[in-house]
């Protein structure tokens, strides 16, 4: 059985590969992408339960070769275009017009690779203590669903997908968490249904009345429903968009429907965790952008101003509940809803520099907190709590888990040159331009941050290791090899994101310009905010009758060329 | 010749990554040796440069971009990693590499033994890098991540004997109170951003004169805010006398001749915005200068650890910077910069030597007359002193008399506060040196009564510090068995003494007042700064009386501190009153500000996230699973239970019929 699997799975390797070396068209990436982690699920879960090597061997050689597959997704994505790519379509229920439908574009292309690159490191660093077999069946299918998700060009596969992730995390909570795990799973399954079902009503509706509206058949195809704005009255889609920003605000999640998120993080198991805050959040941020402003742009133009406010107390609030927390993964989670308000900040500023720091900003969540999840596993392994008061000085007996939790928390903090830093300041940059107030108060997110990170870092890593802390166990090779990809991506998106940043801007400028549209919100062109600004000074100057007024003016558009 | 200044920063980013890789392979001394390589290569680089530059000609010719690739391309926005090579940033190159390469020089000796050597020179060479890429960056978020990077690199340094509590927390207590201005940094750079279209230096300039006054003073003030973090003013000072928890070359190089000084550099480069904006802008500045200038001389007065009198003193030379950029003295913020620069590292390296002959003592009531056992080190630290003082012919001399004028013609009030500051600075300086190398030795006692006098002593600088600042001095006490030899350092250590005596000493050449033809830094920088410079107009008689009048002031200081010093015993504390000793409690304020009510409102928005907000969760929950409850008492599985309620229904629906038919 083992070595079956083994061979099938490396065959599929080495036939990928070989497929992306020629035209890739002709090869259906996408539904690779899809299927082959549910397959592995399946081959996952048909090893004998006395063997979980081989179910471990199984299920890791399966999600690298769905990681492959992203990153053959990349390889054939053309940069520049904004448009879908890689569409592919095949009729699933013929009557209602619902499909197989997939299709990647600058927003959803990254999340798709960093599920394809976070999935096998999650597996490599969070290995299960029993029942092998059935933890990475389930996170199989999890993948599966994550990158179904963010491929899906149709409302019901969407919906399909977006519900398929809850039941594997639920299992994963509660068959593999800590002691509080029922409740946790409980809460995380509940909580997420209802937000759902809520999307579920207004899914349907929104296919159904858009065929009404429309005069045609009845359909669940994305693009064919945002297309057709004048379709859904104004005053009804905003109740839509509503229902489906109910279910989203509670993924994401956004104040005040956040409190099943420290609860489902501090008591899932390492993998779950890290897939949880770095994959499963997305789901969330990435369906306001495709279901929210695209499907919805005028309902989204219009809820707004209340939505950065809910991103922006989420910067500040999870931030302030961080700061006290006692529990380090507890910590960590909260850092995850101040993260995720910066998220919901800059894709409702609507600009392209928000839309882009948010799309990068989902990434780099992924990567540091990720990261920051299992390191904070790794401690837990070796001293069996995670209560920040039990730890001490750290730092004397594993300099070097000291240095990459020092790394990972900086870019967590945000500083420059790290991949934090550019979603944060783009995100900033953009939201100022429509919504200046929002920014400058989101800004403080900088201090906050930093106050409680460094300061959990102190009292982990600093001081004197008492007794109970001064054996701790530097980090071993395998650890480092979980590590690495995640630390290289850090310094490399921070020092050079203009790959991922070229690539994400067309589509989401068109969305800009899909938003402008539909609705009568203008994005601010900067060139022309400059330009009032030195018209003002025109009028001073004009006031004030001096000479040099209009020198001034020339230099100024001096600098607007630049 | 100016193509090479990439290879600038380039030089320490490659040390640091070579140390990082092999710094413990290659130990104690050769990483210190190959992290000085570097940065002497990129000294050496940055001369060629400057040589380049200086003998470019033409219009534009003393400007040079280098642009390596792009970083943030976003819609209308882009921002490149690029280089602006120009007379600031290249006057700021050379005295940033020179006096880094002389203090990595003197690092090899001073942390020989340390189990942390190799790490040491990771971060310092990493801070090299950041500062650099600070000053050269052709736009403001270049410089920003410059900025950050030296920010962090200081947390790493300062905490760097992180085993020690105290340590730990100064290096947060530093990052984060950084970041408070490092906000309004940010937010400035939004704003020019949407204000001018770009954010590159070139382009500020060309447009800054079109920007509407209201637009041009909030970049400004934000602005100010940053620098006010990072260069250590009131109120934000309280980082950087905790700062000097790090090893002492860090304290020199990081706390004393370069990062603090990023703020003054930020609001010189950024001049023309400063101009445009209204003048409450920087006369703000100047005061802020002049009230930490004179608040900052008065707690240094007091200190027993010598670390924290330079510490105190720095705060207030950076004071002195604030005020000569608010009173449009570009020109002598920079030089003064340069001339601190030379003069500071110097002293805070002979306190280090001291430090390092003492086996680890920093009290100054424990030390006295090292000058006959550390000839070196006194001689040299003497020369730092009269520069600092301001006693001419020395540097500080110059430069300080520089900003005085300045200061003088923004408003008599101004010039005034920065002469008293002067006496104090000439008096505390005394006062450190005559009690630490002149006078009867003191270490001896120590040695002679172990045991209780010298726990007792302990326990009073326990006591002196007071709050957060006591465990700092506390542990870097000797301990009381400890026989303590004095002796002079080895040639790693007094070599860069000596260069830097001599800079301090000849420093002031780079711009004699006296003849215009002799004023080369102001000509050199005149292009940059021509925005923003006050043009003086005081006459030279005037100028005159001025710099006598600042002479007079640090003789009396210097007298006034032989008088006080020089023959009494310290444990007099003639004039050392304990409101002064703790710093006018101001730290404590604050800290008691961040434990008490701030902690309050933390607590309390924690205390609602769990039973406010979750709680609301898990009581809906409940209600629900009450009302489950309730309803499952009906699912009995009797059957008669169910035949009652199918009898019922029956006889409810038959009278619901029947009503009916007789209301029909």
């Amino acid at each position: 059985m083992l070595v079956s699997s083994g061979l099938v799975s490396s065959g599929l390797v080495s036939f990928v590969l070989g497929q992306v070396g020629r035209a890739s068209s002709d090869v259906p990436l996408l539904t690779a992408a899809v299927v082959l982690p549910a397959v592995g699920a399946i081959a996952t879960a048909l090893v004998s339960r006395r063997r979980p090597e081989s179910a471990r061997m199984v299920a890791t050689l399966f999600s690298v070769a769905t990681g492959v597959v992203t990153v053959a997704v990349l390889v054939a994505f053309e940069t520049g275009e904004a448009d879908f790519q890689l569409v592919e379509k095949y009729t699933w229920i013929r009557d209602l017009d619902v499909a197989w439908h997939l299709g990647v574009d600058g927003i959803s292309l990254f999340l798709v690779v960093m599920t394809g690159v976070l999935f096998p490191i999650a597996m490599f660093g969070g290995a299960p203590h029993h029942d092998a077999k059935s933890f990475y069946a389930w996170l199989l299918l999890l993948e599966a669903g994550c990158i179904g998700v963010f491929l899906a060009l149709d409302l019901f596969l969407f919906f399909v997908m977006f519900e398929i992730v809850l039941v594997p995390m639920y299992f994963l909570i509660s068959g593999w968490g800590y002691a509080n795990r029922r409740y946790a799973a409980m809460k995380f399954f509940l909580y997420t249904m209802l937000g759902s079902a809520f999307m579920l009503v207004g899914l349907v509706a929104t296919a159904v009345l858009h065929a009404r509206g429309s005069g045609g058949d009845l359909t669940f195809n994305v693009l064919t429903i945002a297309n057709d704005q004048g379709s859904i009255a104004p005053m009804t889609a905003r109740w839509l968009f509503l229902s489906f920003a109910i279910a989203f605000a509670v993924k994401v999640p956004l104040f005040p429907v956040h409190t099943w998120l420290p609860d489902a993080h501090t008591e899932a198991p390492t993998a779950g965790s890290v897939i949880l805050a770095g994959v499963m959040l997305k789901l969330g941020t990435y369906g306001f952008l495709r279901y929210g402003l695209f499907l919805f742009p005028e309902a989204s133009a219009w809820f707004a101003p209340a939505m950065v406010t809910l991103g922006v107390i989420g910067i500040i609030y999870g931030a302030v509940v961080a700061t006290m927390q006692r529990d380090l993964k507890r910590l960590v989670a909260y850092s995850s809803i101040a993260h995720l308000g910066f998220i919901a900040l800059g894709t409702f500023a609507i600009t392209t520099q928000g839309l882009q720091g948010s799309v990068i900003q989902m990434v780099n969540h992924g990567l540091s907190t990720g990261g920051l999840f299992l390191l904070v596993g790794m401690i837990y392994e070796r001293r069996h709590t995670r209560e920040i008061a039990q730890l001490k000085g750290l730092q004397a007996s594993a300099p070097i888990m000291a240095g990459v939790f020092t790394l990972v928390m900086l870019s967590s903090i945000g500083l420059p040159g790290l991949n934090g830093f550019v979603g944060e300041f783009l995100i900033l940059l953009g939201s100022f331009l429509t919504r200046r107030w929002w920014a400058v108060v989101a800004a403080t997110g900088v201090i906050l941050a930093a106050l409680y990170l460094l300061w959990a870092y102190q009292r982990v890593f600093h001081g004197e290791p008492d007794e109970d802390n001064a054996g701790f166990a530097e980090m071993s090779f395998r650890e480092g090899m979980v590590m690495a990809p995640l630390v290289a991506l850090i310094v490399f998106l921070g020092v050079y994101p203009k790959p991922v940043l070229d690539r994400i801007e067309p589509s989401v400028a068109a969305l800009v310009a899909h938003v402008e549209d539909g609705s009568d919100f203008v994005e601010p062109s900067v060139a022309e905010a400059g330009t009032d600004a030195r018209e003002e000074t025109f009028a001073e100057a004009e006031a004030a009758e001096e000479g040099s007024g209009g020198e001034g003016g020339e230099d100024g558009e001096g600098g607007e060329g630049g | 010749m100016v193509e090479l200044t990439w290879v600038i920063p380039a030089l320490p980013l490659l040390g640091f990554l070579l140390l990082l890789a092999f710094g413990r392979r290659l130990g104690d001394p050769l990483a210190g040796w190959l992290a000085t390589a570097t940065v002497g290569g990129s000294f050496a680089a940055t001369v060629v440069v400057f040589l380049g530059l200086r003998g470019a000609d033409g219009g534009d010719a003393h400007r040079y971009t280098q642009t390596l690739f792009t970083w943030l391309p976003a819609g209308g926005f882009s921002v490149d990693v690029g280089f602006l090579v120009d007379p600031l940033s290249i006057t700021m190159c050379l005295f940033v590499t020179g006096t880094a390469a002389l203090i990595h020089l003197y690092s090899i000796g001073y942390m020989h033994g340390d189990e942390g050597f190799s790490r040491f020179f990771v971060y310092m060479n990493l801070f090299v890098f950041s500062m650099l890429v600070l000053v050269l960056g052709d736009n403001l978020l270049l410089t920003f991540l410059g900025w950050e990077g030296v920010g962090a690199c200081s947390y790493f340094l300062i905490a760097f004997w992180h085993t020690k509590e105290a340590n730990a927390s100064a290096g947060k207590k530093a990052f984060v109170t950084n970041r408070i201005g490092d906000w309004g940094y940010l937010v400035a750079i939004l704003l020019t951003f949407f204000a001018l279209g770009s954010i590159t230096y070139t382009d500020i300039f060309a447009g800054a004169g079109g920007l509407a006054t209201t637009t041009a003073t909030a970049i400004a003030v934000l602005l100010v805010i940053g620098a006010i973090g990072k260069s250590a003013q009131l109120p934000l000072y309280v980082w950087l006398p905790d700062a000097m928890a790090g090893p002492t070359p860090v304290s020199a190089l990081i706390h004393a001749a370069t990062m603090v000084t990023a703020g003054v550099y930020l609001l010189t480069r950024m001049n023309p915005v400063i101009a445009q904006a209204s003048p409450w802008v920087s006369t703000t500045i100047a005061v802020v200068g002049a009230a930490t200038a004179l608040f900052a001389a008065t707690v240094a007065v007091a200190q027993h650890d010598i670390k924290r009198v330079l510490a105190y003193s720095t705060v207030s030379q950076l004071g002195y910077m604030f005020l000569a950029v608010g009173s449009g003295a570009y020109v002598a913020a920079i030089f003064h910069m340069v001339t601190h620069a030379f003069f500071k590292a110097l002293l805070f390296l002979g306190s280090g030597s001291v430090i390092h002959g003492m086996g680890g003592e920093q009290d100054m009531r424990r030390m006295g007359g090292l000058r006959a056992l550390m000839p070196v080190t006194a001689a040299t630290f003497i020369v730092g002193w009269l520069a600092i003082a301001g006693v001419p012919p020395f540097s500080g001399f110059w430069s300080k008399d520089e900003v005085l004028l300045f200061a003088w013609e923004k408003h008599p009030l101004l010039w005034a506060v920065g002469l008293v500051t002067a006496l104090l600075t000439a008096f505390y300086m005394g006062r450190l040196v005559f009690l630490t190398f002149f006078g009867e030795p003191r270490w001896r006692r120590a040695g002679t009564h172990p045991g209780g006098e010298a726990e007792q002593s302990a326990a009073e600088v326990a006591d002196d510090g007071g709050g957060a600042t006591s465990t700092a001095t506390a542990v870097t006490a000797v301990a009381a068995e400890q026989e303590v030899h004095p002796h002079e350092s080895p040639w790693t250590m007094t070599v860069p003494l000596v260069v830097l005596a001599g800079l301090s000493l000849l420093g002031g050449v780079i711009n004699l007042s006296f003849l215009s033809r002799l004023q080369v830094l102001e000509h050199w920088l005149e292009p940059v700064v021509e925005a923003g410079e006050h043009h003086l107009d005081s006459s030279s008689g005037v100028k005159l009386g001025l710099a006598v009048v600042a002479t007079v002031a640090s003789l009396v200081g210097i007298g006034l501190a032989s008088v006080l010093y020089l023959r009494r015993s310290a444990a007099d504390r003639p004039a050392e009153p304990d409101i002064l000793l703790e710093g006018w409690h101001y730290d404590q304020a604050v800290s008691a500000f961040a434990g008490g009510p701030g902690r309050r409102f933390f607590d309390a928005t924690t205390w609602f996230d769990r039973h406010i907000v979750d709680g609301a969760v898990n009581g809906v929950a409940a209600l629900i699973r009450g009302l489950g409850g309730v309803a499952r008492g009906l699912q009995s599985g009797y059957v008669r239970s169910y035949a009652l309620g199918v009898a019922a229904g029956a006889v409810v629906l038959v009278a619901v019929f029947v009503l009916r038919g007789v209301a029909l």
